[in-house]
């Protein structure tokens, strides 16, 4: 085995935990803009019949439906680019104002051995921008730290009821060559 | 398939009509339209609609109208209605906060949930910032755009005898509807709400866990 091949395997088993922990957790709405750091996550949703796998046009999009659902007593996750924050910001005054759960997945660009100048200062700007608007930010830089800290993520967002941003970072996922 | 008057003759120039068809009192229109409002959870946009919807459900706890978040409405329907297929689910918003975010259509047509019906009250206008002509004013069909957003039930009501069957097109059917109401650009009616998101999300969930 190829040194890239075990690094995806390795990449596609936290994957799938994320995704059977996010069931557990009883998000059944899945909604996001085509990512490859989200594959897994994606393709596990369009697959599972108990879940609604959602493909947006924009990522505001997403934070309306994810508010959308909590009014009906669904859960859902957001899952997203760091450049689809930006697309966000007014969108989470919704959640910030009314004070709807929210649990969103950024996979990071702009950061730890970015090849693409274009992606730094949205890449840069995601954590500031996501915490003046309320959202909480945990940042995972291990695989070993995927489970807990979403764990963490959802006891905080659908028990004590906040917004709260897991940055999967470039350590984590890798950064994509150019 | 469309069902507009118009039905597939192919493009349609409707800005050289423009004065002719938004001729509805949105006071009395809207009512008409929706008839039995306790039939629905109610998704509404901010401005022109959340204060139709405030007016005809008396601020109720089966209706979410918003304040802000401009465009936020038609999601917050598709979220809800995926949450609650046993429940209907009507989307009040306006032309201008559909315009702002005209892709929701496209995400709603792919999910296409039975249970969800999106009622664009078109007044041609942003009434709220002093009556600035919309894009629908000049020559943009919103029920084009969500019949090509891929929509198969869609129908645009301009006259009185019209609204019976958006009446029904929002009640009924295997997929999700859509129906542009043109209305004259004249205030809603005015009623005092709650303005408290918070509050206002609590007491929807509250109602609604009550009903399960």
């Amino acid at each position: 085995m190829s040194a890239q091949t075990a690094s995806a395997g390795k990449a596609t088993t936290w994957q799938n935990e994320l995704y059977d922990l996010l069931r557990r957790n009883n998000v059944t709405q899945f909604a996001y803009v085509p990512d490859a750091g989200h594959a897994v996550l994606i393709d596990r949703s369009l697959a599972d019949p108990d879940a609604h796998s959602i493909a947006l046009t924009t990522e505001e999009e997403g934070v309306a439906l994810l508010a959308g659902a909590d009014l009906g007593g669904a859960r859902g996750v957001l899952l997203m680019q760091s450049s689809g924050v930006g697309n966000c910001i007014n969108m989470l005054s919704l959640v910030n104002g009314g004070r709807f759960p929210m649990l969103i997945l950024v996979s990071m660009r702009g950061d730890f051995g970015e090849g693409n100048p274009w992606q730094f200062p949205m890449g840069q700007a995601v954590q500031p921008v996501l915490e003046a608007m309320g959202v909480i930010c945990l940042r995972i830089e291990r695989p070993e730290d995927v489970t807990p800290t979403v764990t963490a993520a959802s006891t905080m967002v659908f028990q004590s009821g906040y917004a709260v941003a897991v940055l999967l970072t470039q350590k984590l996922i890798g950064a994509k060559k150019f | 398939m469309t069902q507009s008057k118009t039905g597939t003759e192919g493009p349609r120039i409707k800005a050289r009509g423009v004065a002719a068809i938004f001729i509805l009192d949105r006071a009395e229109a809207v009512p008409a339209l929706v008839g039995k409002h306790e039939d629905f959870l109610i998704v509404a946009g901010l401005a022109g609609t959340a204060k139709d919807v405030g007016a005809l459900t008396k601020d109720g706890a089966h209706a979410f109208a918003l304040a802000g978040v401009m465009g936020a409405a038609a999601m917050m329907g598709l979220g809800l209605a995926l949450a609650r297929p046993d429940r209907r689910v009507l989307v009040l918003t306006g032309d201008g906060e559909l315009l702002m975010n005209v892709g929701a259509l496209a995400t709603i047509a792919v999910k296409n949930p039975p249970n969800l019906a999106i009622v664009c009250v078109d007044n041609g206008h942003y009434g709220e910032t002093g009556y600035q002509k919309s894009h629908t004013s000049l020559g943009v069909d919103l029920e084009t755009i969500a019949a090509g957003s891929g929509i198969a039930r869609t129908l645009t009501i301009e006259n009185h005898s019209e609204l019976a069957e958006g009446a029904r097109l929002i009640r009924e059917g295997n997929g999700t509807a859509f129906v542009l109401l043109r209305v004259k650009p004249t205030d809603p009616p005015s009623y005092k709400r709650n303005l408290d998101p918070a509050f206002c999300r609590n007491r929807f969930r509250t109602a609604l866990s009550e009903k399960r």
